[in-house]
């Protein structure tokens, strides 16, 4: 049914199951040579799997691959390296400890008398990084001292060092400033005009757009069709990665004539050079954004709130009352009554190998004791309360945590911090990663939950997203607090602008 | 060069055992009578070669991220074979002495088999097979004693002009570069510098040395980086092996005897992880390297001379103490392996005490 001969590579009736689950079912996939293509879906569509399967990782239960026509079977990453399939996974692959130079050629490094080169092999870096745009990285520091968006560019490099054919992207953008973005852009049309063939997965819509030449989509383990850009709208594209009209995405916002009663005061926040006097208030019931360009210190900021930091400067006063916060489980207890969804939830959020159930009444253990033990009655009422409210998909609760979707592990996250009944709850980038279907009903949630008088403080680096669901937001640069954006001043144009500090002539709300 | 500023940052461990070396025997060098005489400079790498073996031989496996809490018993192990085997005719004592060093490199590559194929943490696998090596030992060497060839003890253990007056390489007598200059260096010394740069520093150089240093950085990175896990896990321990061999082979040529001492490879295999830990080789993995435990063990023995030269009358005489002194080298070992968790107190983000 495909014609391989034209195609790169091809997938034949592939299937993969896990366990019970079904990760893809008798897919039929092809990839041209050339061209970008874009392979949509939420999470758990089976992109992941996918990818997996192309670039060797894991092995396909049924059906076949070929590449350049011929069927080919990888056992391992390094048998799809070597055929010229090269993937960037989401979760870097570099060797914090280990320096640029060595990173870029780990797998094989330019070699004199059977020993590594490293004269040649700074040179090769040099090249390769040149080619990225990073000449200004040195090959000789450690990753570890590189900046995070930094090293996404050592990674674009180090794949190109290995001279693929097929170059797999998985979230390769997710860690990039927008500058970067746009010279990643450049340098993915410039591969693609080399004849290099490009799979590119990504979350990000108007990446999508800019992007791809041919979409695939996927949903529930099946390829649903594949098409070139712009022969289908957002919402048809939408409606078939979650198979069900997509209407909103946000719930509506209250329209509130009196001010709220503050819950939440932050004076003159400092920590380090990356906190530079934060003062903000959230209103009970309230959303309110941080946004800005990545890295200005909200990330700190919420870490510094939540006692994470060490020699933070300035007050925090949780409902009128000034509080020192002095460590998580301070800043959970409930004469605080603060929750932070962090950002990174398979390190921070979860612990993956233990149960659903585990994971979601982690936090509020402490509620729920009977004299020194835990009232397993109690627990298991309210976990399965949660379970149910946040409409979390699992096999069993006691199923490790690790096998869930990543939009269902958030979930999990998010029950966790509701069941410890907290006042004020952070939430640092919580839908980065996760599927529209997901996305929505957690905008919906926290509108349900700031009805309900809870007060939230969403750092988000998606635009859209604050736009869609905050009631106000403050916008970071440089550790402070540059610009408040209220109701209809909520626009894309004004978060950008101000993310850049760049003052525009409409209303100057700034606060700092 | 801004990139010399940086190699420096980079290996600021490595620098300050270093310095810590060259203080403590300046010091220990001063106060002794016969400081800074070739017989002293014998005697002091005579009693260091074990401890670097070893702790040469526990770096490998921690870059790795893992350890080898066997290292002395390899030793020991090695040590009893030799008093069995390297004495007799030359070809007997050549086939002996690499009999012993290829048991050293299987036993090592057996930790490594059961790291790498039995998927057991390294610190209860090589528990375990320290045991098992003790036990051979016991077996091979019941009670103190064997034989070791005179000639190789008295060469392996003087300065290099021993050599020819023992094997007489120079029938007409020794050139002045000889006997006034390369004479004069220990053989140990020696020896260390052939090891390390006959085996270790080519070894560094290698993809599987380098596998070694990415997988203790980083292992799913070092794997989804196309490397051979499996590999370098198994060349660290089986490296590991051979370095502790060699420590076991020179305690067999220094005493001319072998001895199954259960405490002496737990002390050993002790200050091997402080060696480590004070060279600059982060216990986490990734970074670091077999030169700066070098360092790291030659600190430790300098402490332990220092404490032999003071004043037993003097202001700091109870230092000199013979029965205190465990407790101080205890203590000793006790504060070099907090050295890995000093960062702790420089951390500003919580967070980062758990990555």
């Amino acid at each position: 049914m495909l014609d391989s001969t034209t195609h790169l590579l091809s997938l034949s009736g592939v299937s993969k199951r896990y366990g019970g689950v079904r990760a893809l079912t008798g897919v039929n996939f092809a990839c041209g040579r050339g061209s970008i293509h874009a392979v949509l879906g939420e999470n758990g569509a089976g992109k992941s799997t996918l990818i997996k399967i192309i670039s060797g990782v894991v092995q396909p239960d049924e059906g076949t691959i070929a590449l350049e026509g011929r069927p080919i079977v990888f056992p391992t990453p390094q048998s799809a390296n070597a055929a010229g399939v090269v993937c960037i996974f989401q979760e870097l692959s570099l060797m914090p400890d280990l320096s640029v130079a060595d990173n870029i050629s780990i797998a094989s490094p330019p070699k004199r008398f059977g020993l590594i080169d490293k004269r040649a092999q700074r040179r090769r870096a040099e090249q390769l990084l040149a080619r990225v745009g990073c000449e200004d990285i040195n090959p000789q520091s450690l990753v570890k001292n590189l900046p995070l968006s930094r090293r996404q560019m050592v990674e674009i490099a180090k794949a190109l060092g290995r001279k693929p054919k097929l170059l797999i992207l998985d979230e390769a953008t997710s860690a990039l400033t927008a500058a970067d973005v746009q010279r990643v852009y450049g340098i993915l049309h410039a591969l693609r005009d080399e004849g290099l063939s490009l799979l590119y997965i990504s979350h990000r819509m108007h990446e999508i757009e800019e992007l791809a030449d041919t979409c695939s989509v996927f949903r529930n383990g099946q390829h649903i069709e594949t098409f070139p850009k712009g022969t289908r709208t957002d919402e048809q594209v939408v409606q078939m990665m979650i198979g069900r009209e997509w209407r909103n995405v946000y719930p509506p916002k209250p329209v509130r004539n009196a001010p709220l009663p503050v819950e939440l005061e932050v004076r003159d926040l400092g920590w380090e050079d990356r906190l530079a006097g934060i003062s903000l208030r959230v209103g009970k019931g309230e959303i309110v954004g941080l946004g800005g360009l990545d890295g200005q210190g909200q990330r700190e900021l919420l870490l510094a709130m939540f006692g994470v930091l060490r020699g933070v400067t300035g007050t925090i006063a949780v409902d009128g009352v000034a509080k020192t916060i002095h460590s998580p489980a301070h800043a959970k207890s409930p004469s605080v009554g603060l929750a932070l969804i962090p950002e990174d939830r398979k390190t921070e959020g979860l612990c993956l190998p233990m149960g659903v159930a585990d994971n979601i009444s982690m936090a509020a253990l402490d509620s729920m004791t009977r004299g020194l033990v835990v009232d397993r009655a109690l627990e298991s009422r309210k976990i399965d309360e949660m379970a149910k409210k946040l409409k979390i998909k699992f096999g069993k609760l006691s199923d490790a945590v690790a096998t869930l979707s990543g939009g269902n592990q958030q979930k999990v996250v998010i029950a966790k911090w509701l069941l410890t009944g907290a006042r004020v709850i952070l939430l640092n980038d919580p839908t980065r990663g996760i599927d529209v279907g997901t996305k929505q009903e957690i905008y919906q949630l926290l509108r349900d939950l700031a009805d309900a008088g809870t007060s939230i403080l969403l750092y988000s680096t998606d635009y859209d997203e604050l736009i869609g669901c905050c009631d106000r937001v403050l916008i970071l640069y440089g550790g402070r607090v540059v610009r408040e954006l209220e109701g209809g001043d909520i626009t894309e144009a004004n978060i950008v602008a101000s993310s850049l500090n760049i003052s525009l002539t409409e209303k100057a709300g700034a606060h700092a | 060069m801004r990139d010399i500023g940086l190699r420096l940052q980079q290996s600021v461990g490595f620098w300050v055992a270093v310095a810590l070396f060259a203080i403590l025997y300046t010091l220990y060098s001063s106060l002794h009578p016969k400081g800074w005489t070739v017989d002293i400079f014998v005697q002091n790498s005579n009693e260091s070669f074990a401890l670097i073996m070893v702790s040469m031989a526990q770096t490998v496996p921690v870059l790795t991220g893992g350890i080898d809490l066997s290292v002395g018993a390899m030793m020991t192990l090695v040590n009893c074979l030799a008093s069995n085997l390297v004495s007799g005719s030359p070809s007997q004592i050549v086939l002996g002495i690499l009999v012993c060093l290829a048991a050293g490199a299987l036993a090592g590559f057996v930790n490594g088999a059961i790291v790498v194929y039995g998927r057991i943490q390294p610190i209860i696998a090589t528990l375990a097979t320290g045991a098992v090596y003790v036990g051979i030992s016991l077996f091979l060497r019941p009670s103190p004693g064997g034989k070791i060839d005179d000639n190789l003890s008295w060469v392996a253990t003087n300065a290099m002009a021993e050599m020819d007056t023992t094997y007489g390489w120079f029938p007409d007598g020794a050139p002045g570069w000889f006997a006034h200059g390369i004479g004069l260096l220990p053989v140990p010394i020696l020896l260390i510098l052939i090891i390390v740069f006959g085996v270790w520093v080519p070894f560094r150089k290698t993809v599987t040395g380098r596998g070694c240093y990415a997988i203790g950085s980083s292992e799913g990175a070092a794997y989804m980086s196309g490397l051979s896990v499996a590999r370098s896990k198994l060349a660290a321990y089986t490296l590991g092996g051979l370095f502790a061999g060699f420590g076991g082979l020179y305690l067999a040529i220094q005493t001319g005897s072998g001895n199954a001492d259960i405490p002496q490879a737990g002390g050993y295999t002790l200050n091997s992880i402080a060696a480590v830990v004070i060279g600059g080789t982060s216990l986490f993995g990734g970074s670091g390297g077999a030169i700066g435990s070098v360092f790291g063990a030659l600190t430790l023995r300098s402490i332990s001379f220092c404490f032999r030269v003071f004043d037993t009358d003097g202001q700091v005489g109870f230092l000199a103490n013979p029965l205190l002194q465990p407790i101080f080298e205890g203590v000793i070992l006790l504060l070099a392996v907090s050295l890995g968790a000093a960062r702790v107190f420089r951390v500003k983000n919580r967070l980062s005490l758990f990555t």
